[in-house]
C-alpha cells in the first residue's frame, strides 16, 4: 500500500492512504499525522487525520511545498511498519432510537429520501437485511464502533462499526441533504456513523438522538471543561440503546451537570482485532460493566 | 467603552485574522473572508493588523458609540455615514459619543471591514475573537450581531484622514478570474469534462457564505466511471470522508462546484476536484450572487509566484500605512 499524495493548493499536502475505508488504512494515517506533529516541522500549521486518508496545512512563505512533500514521503515507510496498537478508552453513549425529534425532522425532508414511505430506520433495516427495525437498532448498538475521523463540523466523529466486513451496516446519504438535522442526531451514511455535535445541514439517515452533548464552546459540561469536543481519533464507542424515560432522566441530570459517560482506559490492537473480532469486543465491553 | 447595535445588518460577525490549529477537531480557522481589507482597515484605526473588527455582509449595521473613536471602512463598497452624512471608505474618519454610524446600499464587492479604535473586546477563544457561527464559538457570543447588542471596545485612539490609495487595493475582475490548482480527485473527472469546466463561465449561487461559495451555470461533470470503494457511498462524487482543503472545489452529484472559504466544513465524503489559490481567497470574499466567475488552471509553481505578488502587494500597502 502506498500513500497517493497530492497538493491541494499551495497551502495543504493531502494523503490518501487507500481509497476505500479500512481499519489498517486509518492506522496509517493516524501514524502519519502523529510523526508529523512529533517531528515538529517548520512552517506546518494544521495536521488533520481522517478516515483512510489525511491532510497537512502549511505556510509555503515558511517550507517549500516539494520539501514538505519529500519529508512526508520520508516517513511513510515506517508509518506503514509501526505496530497498530493503541493505549485508548471506550465510552459508553446512551442513545434514544426512534425518538419524536428525529422522526419530525425526516417527515418534513422525506421528498429527498431514497424511500419516502418508509422512515430512515425502516429502510436501512430493511436494505441491511434485518427483519425488523428492533433487530436492527440490536445489531447498531450491540458491537463497539471506532472513532476513526472527528471533523465536518467541530467536534462530530465519523464512527466505523466494528465488525466483520460483511457484516457492516451501510446506507446511502440522502439523495439530497437536508437543510436541518436536531442536534446530537444519531446518523449513517456509507458505512459511517456519525453524531451531529450541532443542529444543521445534513444527508446521513437518522436513528436517534443522544442526551450526551459531545460539544461545548462554553466547557461549562462536566466532562468538557478541558477539551471542548468529547471524541478524538481511536475512541472506542459504545451505544446503549435507552428509553424515552432513560433519556429525560438522563437530560435532567445533564441539565443539573452531575451525569457523566461511563469511559474506561482500554488498548487496542489491529493485529488481534482481525484475529479474533468477537473476542475483542467482548473484552473491550466487559470494561464497561 | 461599548458600542452598541441598533440594527445588525444582513449577517455581521466578529471577525480578526482567525483561529488556525483546530481544524483536526473540525473548527476552521475562520477570519475575516476578505484577509487584506481586514488588516487594512485596523491598521487605518491604529490597531494591529489582526485585531478584532466587525465583518458586514451586504448590507451594513447600524451602530451608536457610547464614546469617540476613530473607525475605517474597507473592502465591498458599502458607503459608511456618520449621523447620515457619508464619509469616505478605505479612510479613518473620527466619531463622537453619540454619533451613529450607519451605511449606504451596497455599490459593489460583498462583504465591508469595520475597524474602531482599540478592537472589538470580546474574549480570546482558542487564540482567537473569530466568531465560528456554525460552532456557536468566539466572537459576540459565539453569533452574528443582534439589535441591542453592546459591543465592548478595547483602549486605543487612532487618526482621522489616514487613507489607502486605490492602486493599492486589489483590483475587480470581470468576470472574476478564480485559478485552481487540479488534484486531489480530479483523476475521477473526464477529460473532455474537465477541459469544459474550465472553458465555460459560471455564475455565484444564491447559497454563498462564510463555508463556501456556490457556483452554477456550467454543465454537469462526467465521471471516469469505477466500482464505488467500500464506505464511500454510491453517487460517483463520494469518496470515503477525507479533510476537506480550504479553497477547495467539491462538486457533489457532478452538478455545481463549492469552493469552501475561511469557514468550511473540516471534511466530508464529496470529491474534491482542486484548490482555489491562496491568492485568490479574498477576491472570493467580494462576490456577489450572480457574479460571473470562471476557473482557470494554474500550476503549483504559478499558484507560488501568486501567492509572492499578492504578499508584495500587501506589504506595499502596509508599508504605505505605517512605514
Amino acid at each position: 500500500m502506498s500513500i497517493r499524495f497530492n497538493f491541494g493548493g499551495d497551502e495543504h499536502i493531502f494523503g490518501e492512504v487507500s481509497e476505500d475505508m479500512s481499519l489498517a488504512s486509518f492506522f496509517t494515517g493516524l501514524s502519519m499525522t502523529n510523526a508529523v506533529r512529533q517531528a515538529g516541522i517548520k512552517g506546518v500549521t494544521e495536521i488533520c487525520p481522517a478516515n483512510a486518508s489525511f491532510q497537512v496545512r502549511f505556510n509555503p512563505d515558511l517550507i517549500k511545498p516539494q520539501d514538505l512533500l519529500m519529508e512526508l514521503q520520508a516517513m511513510e515507510q515506517a508509518a506503514a511498519k509501526s505496530d497498530p496498537v493503541l493505549d485508548t478508552r471506550i465510552i459508553e453513549l446512551p442513545v434514544y432510537f426512534q425518538d419524536p425529534w428525529t422522526h419530525e425532522t425526516l417527515l418534513r425532508f422525506r421528498e429527498r429520501h431514497q424511500d419516502p414511505s418508509s422512515t430512515d430506520l425502516e429502510y436501512s433495516a430493511r436494505i441491511n437485511g434485518y427483519a425488523t427495525v428492533e433487530d436492527f437498532i440490536a445489531a447498531y448498538a450491540g458491537q463497539p464502533w471506532f472513532v476513526s475521523m472527528v471533523g465536518f463540523v467541530s467536534g462530530l466523529p465519523f464512527l466505523y462499526q466494528m465488525v466483520e466486513r460483511a457484516r457492516q451496516i451501510q446506507a446511502p446519504k440522502y439523495l439530497r441533504p437536508r437543510t436541518d438535522t436536531p442536534k446530537l442526531t444519531v446518523g449513517h451514511g456509507g458505512c459511517f456513523a456519525a453524531i451531529y455535535s450541532v443542529r444543521g445541514a445534513g444527508g446521513y439517515q437518522m436513528y436517534g438522538v443522544t442526551p450526551a452533548p459531545i460539544y461545548d464552546p462554553q466547557r461549562k459540561v462536566r466532562y468538557l471543561t478541558d477539551e471542548m469536543c468529547l471524541f478524538k481519533p481511536g475512541d472506542i464507542v459504545k451505544f446503549k440503546a435507552i428509553s424515552r424515560d432513560d433519556y429525560d432522566a438522563t437530560l435532567e441530570a445533564i441539565e443539573a451537570n452531575t451525569w457523566q459517560p461511563v469511559v474506561r482506559d482500554a488498548k487496542f490492537s489491529l493485529d488481534n482485532f482481525n484475529k479474533d473480532i468477537a473476542g475483542t469486543n467482548a473484552k473491550l465491553m466487559e470494561l464497561l460493566k | 467603552m461599548t458600542v452598541r447595535v441598533i440594527s445588525p445588518g444582513l449577517a455581521t460577525s466578529v471577525q480578526d485574522l482567525g483561529r488556525p490549529g483546530y481544524y483536526h477537531i473540525g473548527i476552521p480557522e475562520g477570519g475575516g473572508m476578505d484577509r487584506l481589507a481586514t488588516r487594512i482597515a485596523n491598521l487605518l484605526v491604529g490597531n494591529e493588523p489582526g485585531a478584532a473588527l466587525l465583518e458586514a455582509t451586504f448590507m451594513g449595521p447600524e451602530l451608536e458609540f457610547t464614546q469617540a473613536a476613530t473607525v475605517a471602512v474597507t473592502g465591498g463598497e458599502l458607503p459608511p455615514k456618520v449621523n447620515g452624512e457619508e464619509k469616505p471608505s478605505w479612510e479613518s474618519f473620527e466619531v463622537k459619543a453619540g454619533d451613529r454610524l450607519s451605511f449606504g446600499y451596497l455599490k459593489g464587492g460583498a462583504r465591508a471591514y469595520i475597524a474602531i479604535s482599540g478592537g472589538i473586546d470580546v474574549p480570546v477563544v482558542l487564540g482567537s475573537r473569530t466568531t465560528y457561527v456554525l460552532g456557536a464559538l468566539g466572537g459576540f457570543q459565539g453569533r452574528v450581531l443582534k439589535a441591542g447588542d453592546e459591543l465592548p471596545i478595547g483602549e486605543g485612539m487612532g487618526k482621522a484622514g489616514k487613507s489607502l490609495p486605490a492602486e493599492y487595493r486589489r483590483p475587480a475582475q470581470a468576470p472574476a478570474e478564480l485559478r485552481m490548482l487540479p488534484g486531489l480527485y480530479w483523476h475521477r473527472v473526464t477529460e473532455a469534462a474537465g477541459k469544459r469546466f474550465f472553458e465555460e463561465t459560471w455564475k455565484v449561487a444564491p447559497e454563498a457564505d462564510r463555508i463556501g461559495y456556490r457556483f452554477k451555470g456550467g454543465t454537469p461533470l462526467d465521471f471516469v466511471p469505477r466500482e464505488p470503494p467500500f464506505g464511500a457511498g454510491s453517487d460517483p462524487s463520494n469518496i470515503v470522508d477525507a479533510c476537506y482543503p480550504y479553497g477547495s472545489v467539491q462538486v457533489p452529484s457532478g452538478t455545481e462546484p463549492i469552493v469552501l472559504h475561511r469557514d468550511a466544513v473540516s471534511g466530508g465524503g464529496y470529491m474534491m476536484v482542486g484548490v482555489v489559490i491562496s491568492a485568490d481567497m479574498d477576491q472570493i470574499a467580494q462576490l456577489q450572487p450572480h457574479t460571473p466567475a470562471r476557473f482557470v488552471e494554474v500550476t503549483l509553481d504559478q499558484a507560488l509566484a501568486a501567492r509572492a505578488d499578492s504578499n508584495a502587494a500587501q506589504r506595499r500597502a502596509e508599508d504605505y500605512l505605517v512605514g
